[in-house]
Parts: C-alpha cells; structure tokens; sequence
C-alpha cells in the first residue's frame, strides 16, 4: 500500500517502461538471443567446439569479418551502403604488397602508402554519391567492378602472375605482422591478434556512437538526412567521413591478409561485401538506416564465425555453411522485427 | 537602426514553378512580422530562404546589414538565426534529447557529449511549455504531434540569440499549448529578438504582430503596420473575402439556406459586401 502510493508520485505513465522493455528494443537483442541458442546448438552437436583452441578459431574466423563489419555498420546507420568493401580489402594489400616489393621499400612505407591510396578510395566513393545523388548501392557497385576489374588488371601487369611477389622476407616484415597478424598467447591458448583489434574497433565505434557528436550526426544522416540537414548537420561531410571509415577497415583487414598469407590473389574478395552487411543487419542495423549499433554488428560477425567453424567441429557438409549464415540472417532479423514491435508498444 | 534581417525584392522558383516573387520583409530587434496566406502561397518557401536551406534567386537578403547568400542552414543558425519548420525537421528514431541538441550538440573536453546536462535541459525546457515528458530517452517518433511541435519550438527558442523563425508553430497545438507558444513570442519579443511568425491563423497572429505580410500565390498583396490593420481587414484580406461569399452563394443555391444565412453574416462582418 505504502509502495504503491510512493510510486504514485512519480509519473505514473512511466510505469510501462521498466528495465526488461529497455533490454529488448535494443538493437542488438535478437543477434544476443541467436548467439546463444548457436551457442548452445554447437556445444551440445560439437563435442570439440568448446575446445578452447576451437574456440579461438571461432573468434579469429568472427574477428576477421568483425573488423570490417564495425565500418560497415556504422555506414549502414548512416544510411548507405558499401558493395566495394570486399575487393577493396584486397586492393588495400595489393597496394600495400606491389609497392613495397617492386620499389624494394620498407614494408612499412608500403603500409602507409596504402592507408593514403584505400582512404582516397573511401573518400572518391562518398564524393561520388554526394556529387551524383545516385543511391550508395548503384555508386559502390560501380566502383565494387572497377576495383575488381583493377586489381586483376594492375597485379598481372606488374607482376606477370593473378598474385602478388612474396615480401616475407622484406625489411619491416617481422614487425609489420607483430601489429596485423601476431598470435598472443593467453592461458595456454593462441589468440590471433585481430581478435583485440576486433574487440578494439568495436569499442571506439561504439563509442563514437553513442557519446560523440559525429555519432549523433551518423544517426541524424541515416534516420532523416533532410530534418539533419535543416537542423545544421554537415550531411555530406559525415557520409563522406562514413565512407572513409568502412575504407579504414578495408585497410586494416587487407594489411592482416598481407602479413598472414604468403601471397595476395587479386581476384579475392569478391563476395564478402555481403558478409559485412549480413553481420550488421543480423546485429540489429536497419538496412533504411538510422538505427543499429556496433556491439550488435559484433555479435553478428561472432554469429558468423560460430556457424562457420561449428559446421566443421560438429562434421557437417561444409557446403551447408551458406544455408545456415541465411537461415541465421532470416531468423535474427525477423526476431529483431517482432521483438521492437512488440517492445515499442 | 538596422534590421535583423532584411529581404528586398526576392524570388525563388522551383525549375518551372516560381513559388515567391518579390518579395521584401524587414524584422528589427524586438519586433514581431507575421506572414500570413493561404496553402500553398510561399511561406514556408521564404522562411526557407531565411533559414538557409533554399538561396534566394532574385533580390537581397540582408543580415545585420550586410548581404548574405547562405550555403547551408549551419550559417543562418551561426549567426543566431534559428527556424521551426512546418515539418518540424525531426529524426523520429532518435531519442527526445538528442533531437533537441542535434547539430548544436553540448560538449565536455575531449570531444565527449555532455549527455547529462543535454537530457537535464530537454526536461527542463519542456516542462516550461508545459510538456511534462515522461522520458527524454524515447524516440521523439513515439510523441504525439503536438508533442512533437514543442519541442522543434523549445529548439528554436533556445537556440535563437537573435532571430526566430516559426513556421504555422500552433497549427498542431491544443489551446494551452498554443497559448504558451503565443506568450513565448511575446516574450522572445521583450528579450529583444526579431520574430518571423507564419501562421494561418488571423486570431494568433494580430495579438502578437507588429507588421503583418499577406501572401497570396508567391506574391504579396499587403505588408501593413499593426495601427494601419484591424483584425477584421487582416482576416478579409487573407481569407479572400470574395471566394467566403461565392460559397454562401453556392449553398444558397442547393439550398442549405440556415448554412448560406451564417456564411453571409461573416462575409458581411468581415466588411465584404455584394458591391465590394
Ligand atoms: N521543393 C519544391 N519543389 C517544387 N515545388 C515546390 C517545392 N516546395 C514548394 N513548392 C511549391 O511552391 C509553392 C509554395 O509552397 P510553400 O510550401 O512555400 O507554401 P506555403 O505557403 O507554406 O503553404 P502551406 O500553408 O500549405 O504550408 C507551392 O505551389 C508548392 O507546390
Ligand atoms: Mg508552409
């Protein structure tokens, strides 16, 4: 009695919204739900997917396509999309990987060389949907061809071969792949490198969502980018920033396939970009933007990894690896549908 | 003295469509101009010119004197020219607060958002319209329309060092919340801030104006000082008297006649007569 009349003098319509409701309309409460019910499946059908060294190929398998969906989550916020993000990882490498070796440069001259060549290449796609109006999917699909069409092109003229001279053996090597392609070694256990990064990306891009102005405008752009712009929002600007961010990424993920393979195939990547969308849509992300969040876009990308591994430690056809990534896509982003519908209420 | 804002002859078009044309408005420290019209006569399209989210294609636009062209809204609001839009320029999946401060966003050192004193002032701004929100954190898309106009207005209002635009700010509003909006003019007014008005609405407008501007399909057809306008010359003029009694004629004819009688008795309260 004494309660009820305490609460009483608190808004009273409050009450429909107490802590449960907050959990489930946020956006990356479906991916949780699926990560754990793909969790426990394994656990129980895969005698060796609760391994511990199973379980860090897991993590290095999700980091791998995590680092990039962290990019490309925030671009999908931000309302568009990337179709050029697959190959332009391999080109971040190619260029990375040709430079050095047919200039014989340090490794890591060929490092920053690249970093410069893949932001010009996020920027030119973000200038080009800016300068064109045409939506991101026709602009990025352009460039997705260009680019492949490119690295195929360049790699064979320069090096007579579809893939790129070794640098093993080049100066800088050694230190280049303790940063992009290192194993730490934790309890016993061997964790790649891009794990940490993966956890590190994350936590800056959810960071910058949640607590920074450009965050604040990454919504704005992707929720209603005429009310931002009316309200004093540099649209362009941060759509150009967005595309120069998955760029980044690419950078990134092209510099760990540089240092942890042997050599480059220019005619890789092809394919991926959707991978990148389908772990931030799985994590919650709107394909209309303007709603979703980094953490989900990681639970997606782990989603990922546990379905592509699990198949194999639990001695399924890998060839079904598609079908379950589709199924765990249609499952996720219908249970994020209901549960805000229901939630929002 | 020199106006706050000062247009001269202006016009914009639409490609084939010329949606204003010439026209000129002048609002001065503490003074209030309405723009009155009917749908579709260019209000919102001069507001946006004042704004900065349309150039003007003809004539001046002043600021402090000094002539203008603005590439973007951000250089209106820099120069303390801040705007309610009729569509309220909203991102409805975006938390209350957040919309609040959107694009002049607080912040701590280190680029942080001061998110606690941006949810603090939200609350606080509205409950001084009235609006008691049970949760700045609720997606602003969940408010009711009303709901919605106060705050794009607790925005502008607190946003707006010297000019404020307000594009039909009441049409969605209920009684008490249009009358804090009337008494929010007033008051922007006494701090001495320059208000542009628009509004459909004669009986929200003549209490509140200095300088009334009648807009009638792009182009003005009068710009009066409040002592040189009644309330019933303003609501002739902006209702285009004649088209009031056309339709008692029409009703006469089909022969709702008790409906045609009132028409008739306002037309001729208004001060339009048969042989006007
Ligand atoms: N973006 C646009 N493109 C083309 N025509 C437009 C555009 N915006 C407005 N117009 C046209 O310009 C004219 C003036 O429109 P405006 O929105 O300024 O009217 P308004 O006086 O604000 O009307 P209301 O009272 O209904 O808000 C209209 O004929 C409209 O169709
Ligand atoms: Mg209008």
């Amino acid at each position: 009695m004494t309660q009820a009349t305490a609460e009483g003098s608190a808004d009273e319509r409050l009450a429909r919204r107490d802590p449960l409701r907050r959990l489930l309309v946020r956006p990356e409460f479906g991916a949780l739900i699926g990560a754990v019910a793909l969790f426990v499946l394994f656990s129980v059908t895969a005698d060796a997917f609760l391994q511990t060294s199973s379980f860090s190929n897991v993590l290095y398998s999700a980091s791998t396509f995590g680092i990039m969906a962290v990019g490309v989550s925030l671009l999908m916020i931000g309302g568009e999309f990337d179709l050029s993000a697959g190959v332009m990882v391999i080109s971040s490498a190619l260029v990375a990987s040709l430079v050095s070796f047919q200039l014989t440069l340090n490794v890591w001259a060929g490092v920053a060389i690249s970093l410069v060549v893949t932001l010009a290449l996020g920027v030119l796609n973000g200038v080009l949907y800016v300068w064109t109006r045409l939506p991101s999917f026709i602009v990025t699909l352009a460039t997705f061809l260009m680019l492949a069409g490119a690295n195929l092109g360049v790699t064979k003229a320069v090096t007579g071969n579809v893939a790129s001279d070794s640098i093993g053996d080049m100066d800088g090597f050694q230190s280049a792949k303790g940063l992009f392609a290192s194993e730490v070694g934790i309890g016993g256990v061997n964790v790649k490198v891009t794990v940490f990064w993966w956890i590190g990306f994350t936590a800056v891009a959810t960071w910058i969502l949640l607590r920074t102005r450009a965050g604040n405008w990454i919504f704005a752009v992707g929720g209603n980018a005429d009310s931002a712009r009316a309200v004093g929002v540099p649209v362009a600007r941060t759509k150009i920033a967005l595309f120069a961010g998955v760029a980044f990424c690419a950078w990134f993920s092209g510099m760990h396939l540089l240092f942890a393979f042997p050599a480059i195939q220019s005619g890789e990547g092809i394919g991926n970009e959707f991978f990148y969308i389908i772990c931030a849509v799985i994590g919650g992300c709107l394909l209309t933007g303007g709603y979703g969040s980094a953490i989900g876009a990681a639970i997606g990308a782990f989603i990922y990894g546990m379905v592509n591994q699990g198949i194999v430690y639990a001695g399924w056809n890998p060839d079904w690896f598609r079908f379950f990534l589709g199924a765990a896509l249609l499952a996720a982003t219908v249970l994020n549908h209901v549960v805000r519908r229901r939630a929002e209420r | 003295m020199t106006a706050l804002v000062k247009l001269t002859g202006v016009g914009k078009g639409y490609g084939s469509v010329i949606a204003l044309r010439d026209v000129s408005l002048e609002v001065g420290a503490g003074e209030v101009v309405c723009v009155l019209g009917d749908n579709g006569a260019g209000k919102s399209t001069l507001i946006k010119i004042v704004a900065g989210l349309h150039r003007h294609d003809t004539g001046t636009y002043e600021v402090d004197g000094r002539p203008v062209a603005f590439a973007s809204p951000r250089d209106a609001l820099d120069l303390g020219i801040a705007t309610v839009y009729q569509d309220l320029a909203v991102v409805p999946l975006m938390p209350v607060w957040r919309n609040f401060f959107l694009g002049s966003e607080k912040r701590k050192g280190l680029g942080r958002l001061d998110v606690d004193l941006m949810r603090r002032t939200t609350r606080d701004e509205l409950l001084a319209m009235g609006i008691d929100l049970r949760d700045v954190d609720q997606p602003i898309g969940t408010l009711s329309g009303g709901e919605r106009q106060c705050v794009a207005i607790a925005r502008a209002v607190y946003f707006g060092a010297k000019v404020l635009v307000l594009d039909e700010p009441t049409a969605a509003l209920g009684v008490k919340q249009a009358g804090v909006v009337l008494r929010y003019i007033v008051q922007a007014r006494e701090r001495g801030l320059g208000v542009v008005f628009i509004t459909h609405n004669p009986h929200h407008a003549y209490p509140v104006g200095d300088r009334f501007l009648i807009l009638n399909r792009g182009r003005p057809i009068g710009y009066h000082a409040k002592d040189e306008i009644t309330r019933e010359e303003l609501t002739a003029l902006m209702a285009g008297g004649a088209e009031l009694e056309q339709l008692a004629h029409e009703l006469q004819a089909t022969g709702t006649t008790a409906a045609a009688r009132e028409l008739n008795e306002d037309a001729r309260e208004l001060g339009i007569t048969d042989d006007d």
